[in-house]
């Protein structure tokens, strides 16, 4: 199969390459764009460390064909601070309150918090469960990730602003 | 989280992300936030596949095994479909050819780092290929056909023992055991003959994966002066130094290893990545390029090593009112095909396995064997684990035979300060083990529980609801820092010293696995120097630029080796202040702090002070007769579990959970309680869902849609509480903490099990067909007893 002429916008800007059309999003990603935020854990969906937001939808980028992401929106962990050298309401509660360990599942775990975010601003430890149970962390066993997405909450809230 | 009297409750304030902890007030037992944070939360950590080489010609590697358990290699055929003329290809000759030697360096460097003539396991890299096309290279490596003849292989330790012992297959060694020891106190069979009561029970545990998110990776570049460079996902960067020294043969200083950011370990990527850096570095050094190995998942996980199957026979003598009076335990490992560290790990288990009760009789029979399967490893609790949950599970049984509460059972038989462990040491931690079971029994309200489950298993079995519920417990200690005289042999140095600007740097190969190193270190330097954590870098674990503090292992990092940054900034401290560039007398500030590096080191030269690991006194240990003091010191833990058995699909739920345990002083609350709770994770994982299923000595299940580790929806809530009573060894009072949760989830959950269903469960991992089997089995035998055949 030949190579097609792929453009998406990632993180809010155009991006353009060249790519075979069955390549995964995880390795246009992380190859051809150079952003390498995204993780590869497992390959076939299990882990969720790929996971990135495609026109707002939580997916593994690993299950996810090149041909399918034209003219798609992408935004990955490097678009999720609102600037350089700030930090995401779930990305400041995660360093607080010990939501990332070694930091592998991370990238993985803020997208599929921001996702259940921008769909319920309020949710309860049983909502954080079910919307991060396609993301597997073997370091925290999920209590203090759980405890971040509910301060990352409570700091939107605070400031009047939503994730 | 509690305290007792001995220690006066400290807040623990949470400071926003980037802020610095000022220098005035204390930073142990504070929860700064993690020292690399923001690098993890916004995608710029540099993993080792992120990486980038120097060099511009790169290689992907690939290995090819074995697909046979065990046989002679004939030869191999590279069949026809892709340019093999532009594929480097590596085999055992090559080492030899390079003037190297073809093992692995541990403990007994009888693992080769190619298979040379003969196969041992299924899964064992026997040659390497490498080519800049990934795609390609991975289809070369299906058009390799590797002519073996089979020979008979092992898959039973303990007909691997039997058959070893008697001479008639032997595998490894003399006699298919890569260790075999006994721990003895006292006369055993005297107390069991004349106890009034004897119990037997054979318990089991499988492999479990370590299953680290972040799959095993190493990339190779070659350095101008003939040396390497090796950068990876790694433990311990002077195992993988020493390995690469030993295997081409090149000297020390043409060897330089470097850690990437690393994601997740767990005792997986202790000695595992010396292989994969060797595989690296032969490619890199027949391509004269670059070359990187990243293992997919499925390698990953059927290729590397696991926690080490085991089987315990325990047999008690006890008095009719529950007085523990012997113990005599049989505890098997399963080491697989070469030797690791099954010694340790073997001695680690034994060492725990009487767990943490007074009893005058005491012995201990531990055993490594080996079998045809890829050979078994670190993993965090490293045998402890295993023998911990035979012997809870055990303790459990006898009170039910004994017609004793479990509790009662415990706290009859708690070691007390000035007692002995099986070993003859004398414990005198000051820990109050009783207290720490009560308050575990108070926060998880386990007497009333214990009560209305029962009740409610009552009324369900009389109205046919499939729901049963339980409560169970576990009480245990984890010894902090290597076994025996390992830390005096390894020796460990920590070095600071200062950049021109007068900021400290804490050099160390400790590494950060996500635990919390870098973070912890910083707060230790922080409250000898007395400045703020915005002054500390802690250098990457680098073998160019850190000394050996030995590996990230054992629960020894806080203990350990952050007493050694600690002494090593107290030394700091004191040459400047003997310099008379830092006042003796006046309370030390950042700017003061500063001032006064940049002052010697324009008279001096570089500020650098060294610490380096001296055996407290009073410690004695004899590595032959397994008598004296184990562990420097010991954490001590009682964890409850509260379950629900669904008697129609037969799932286990693990509803609550409770963690009462006492490390010394807690350095930083937050992480200190994400360790016991990602522990707890790994120990439900351990009990309830994660099983290895062999075939032909492979895992057949090495995928992570077939090897189930808990999801966020599978984790109970998990309550954690800490006891604080100062221990003089570590940091501030620290111990060791990162091992200890996996030693007593299991147990606490299967106890609850047997509560929940009345019939005991001895081997794990239990899923759900397990415990339909057992429950069935038990319907058709009524008159099996449940303890005390």
């Amino acid at each position: 199969m030949k190579e097609i002429d792929l453009s998406l916008e990632v993180n809010g800007l155009p991006r353009r390459c060249q790519v075979h059309p069955l390549s995964r999003l995880l390795d246009v990603l992380r190859e051809d764009l150079g952003l390498t935020g995204t993780k590869e854990g497992c390959g076939e969906g299990e882990c969720g460390a790929c996971a990135v937001l495609l026109d707002g939808n939580l997916v593994c980028s690993c299950l996810v064909p090149a041909a399918q992401v034209h003219g798609a929106q992408v935004l990955t962990i490097e678009g999720v601070a609102p600037s350089e050298g700030t930090l995401d309401a779930v990305q400041q509660a995660f360093v607080s309150c010990g939501g990332a360990q070694c930091g592998i599942c991370t990238p993985g775990m803020i997208l599929a918090s921001k996702a259940l975010l921008a769909k319920n601003p309020t949710p309860t430890e049983t909502d954080i469960r079910e919307a991060l149970a396609g993301n597997l962390c073997r370091c925290t066993g999920y209590t203090q990730i759980f405890t971040s997405v509910l301060a990352a909450c409570q700091a939107e809230a605070a400031a009047g602003t939503r994730p | 989280m509690s305290t007792t009297p001995t220690a006066p409750p400290r807040p623990t304030p949470l400071a926003a992300p980037g802020t610095s902890v000022p220098a005035s007030v204390p930073h142990i037992g504070r929860s700064p936030p993690r020292k690399e944070g923001r690098q993890k939360v916004t995608g710029q950590a540099r993993y080792v596949d992120d990486l980038r080489p120097q060099v511009a010609r790169l290689i992907h590697g690939v290995t090819v095994r074995s697909s046979v358990p065990r046989g002679r290699i004939l030869g191999v055929r590279f069949l026809p479909g892709v340019p093999w003329e532009e594929i480097t290809v590596v085999t055992a000759a090559d080492i030899a050819a390079m003037g190297g030697h073809n093992y692995i360096a541990l403990i007994g460097n009888d693992q080769p780092c190619l298979a040379d003539g003969v196969i041992s396991h299924n899964e064992e890299a026997v040659l390497l290929l490498g080519h800049p096309d990934r795609a390609l290279v991975e289809r070369a490596r299906a058009l390799v056909q590797i002519d073996v003849e089979p020979l008979p292989a092992l898959f039973d330790m303990d007909e691997s023992l039997r058959l070893g012992h008697s001479g008639q297959q032997v595998i490894w060694g003399r006699d298919n055991a890569f260790k075999s020891f006994t721990i003895d106190k006292g006369d055993v069979g005297a107390a069991l003959d004349a106890a009034p009561r004897t119990f037997v029970g054979d318990y089991e545990t499988g492999a479990q994966e370590q299953l680290y998110i972040e799959p095993q990776g190493m990339l190779a570049e070659p350095t101008q002066d003939g040396g390497v460079i090796i950068s990876g996902s790694l433990q311990c960067p002077y195992y993988i130094h020493q390995a690469i020294h030993q295997l081409l043969g090149l000297p020390k200083d043409k060897v330089r290893i470097v850690q990437c950011e690393t994601g997740g370990g767990f005792g997986g990527k202790e000695e595992y990545p010396s292989m994969i850096a060797a595989h690296a570095v032969l490619l890199c050094r027949k391509a004269g390029c670059a070359a990187k190995i990243i293992y997919d998942r499925l390698e990953d996980m059927v290729a590397t090593t696991k926690r080490h199957p085991s089987r315990t026979r325990i047999r008690t003598g006890w008095t009719p009112d529950g007085q523990l009076l012997a113990q005599d335990i049989d505890f098997r490992i399963d080491g697989g095909a070469y030797m690791t560290l099954s010694p340790v790990v073997l001695s680690r288990g034994a060492l725990h396995a009487a767990g943490p009760y007074a009893c005058d009789h005491v012995r201990v029979r531990a055993r490594a064997a080996a079998t045809n399967t890829p050979p078994q490893g670190a993993f965090r609790g490293f045998g402890a684990p295993q023998s911990v949950f035979a012997f809870e599970r055990h303790l459990d049984d006898v009170a039910h035979a004994l017609g004793i509460s479990p509790v009662a059972l415990r706290q009859k038989n708690l070691v007390r300060d000035g007692q002995t462990l099986s070993t003859g040491q004398v414990v005198r931690d000051g820990v109050d083990l009783r207290a720490l079971l009560d308050r575990a029994l108070v926060l998880s309200d386990f007497e009333n529980k214990r009560a209305q489950h029962a009740a409610h298993n009552a009324q369900a079995a009389a109205t046919g609801s499939p729901l049963r519920r339980g409560i169970g417990l576990a009480t245990f200690m984890h010894g902090a820092g290597f076994t025996g005289s390992g830390e005096r042999y390894l020796a460990s140095v920590v070095a600071v010293d200062c950049d021109p600007e007068g900021r400290v740097r804490v050099r160390a190969s400790s590494t950060e696995i996500g635990q919390g190193k870098s973070t912890v270190f910083t707060q230790i330097a922080c409250d000898v120097l007395g400045i703020s954590s915005a002054l500390i870098d802690i250098v990457t674990p680098d073998t160019n630029e850190v000394p050996n503090s030995g590996p990230t292992v054992a629960s020894r990092t806080v203990m350990i080796v952050g007493r050694l940054v600690g002494d090593a900034c107290q030394a700091l401290l004191a040459t400047l202040r003997a310099s008379g560039c830092l006042s003796a007398t006046e309370p030390v500030q950042d700017t003061t702090f500063l001032a006064a590096v940049v002052a010697y080191q324009q008279r001096h030269g570089v500020l650098r002070a060294t610490a380096q690991y001296q055996q407290p006194t009073g410690i004695v240990w004899d590595d032959v007769t397994y008598r004296g003091d184990a562990y420097a010191t010991y954490a001590w833990a009682t964890y409850v579990a509260e379950v629900t058995v669904d008697l129609t699909t037969y799932e286990t739920r693990v509803d609550d959970f409770v963690a009462v345990q006492e490390i010394g002083r807690v350095v930083h609350p937050v992480m200190a309680a994400g360790q016991i709770e990602g522990g707890v994770a790994q120990g439900v994982g351990f009990a309830l869902y994660e099983k290895v299923v062999w075939k032909e000595g492979r895992m057949a299940n090495g995928q992570m849609t077939n090897y189930i580790m808990p999801t966020s929806m599978d984790v109970p809530s998990i309550r954690v509480d800490f006891v604080e009573v100062p221990s003089p060894l570590g940091p501030g009072g620290a111990k060791g903490i990162g091992e200890l949760p996996l030693d007593g989830t299991a147990p606490a959950i299967l106890n609850a099990v047997f509560f929940a269903v009345g019939t005991p469960i001895r081997s794990i991992p239990m899923l759900p067909e397990d415990l339909l089997l057992a429950l069935t089995q038990k319907a058709s035998s009524p008159d099996r007893k449940d303890a005390g055949r």
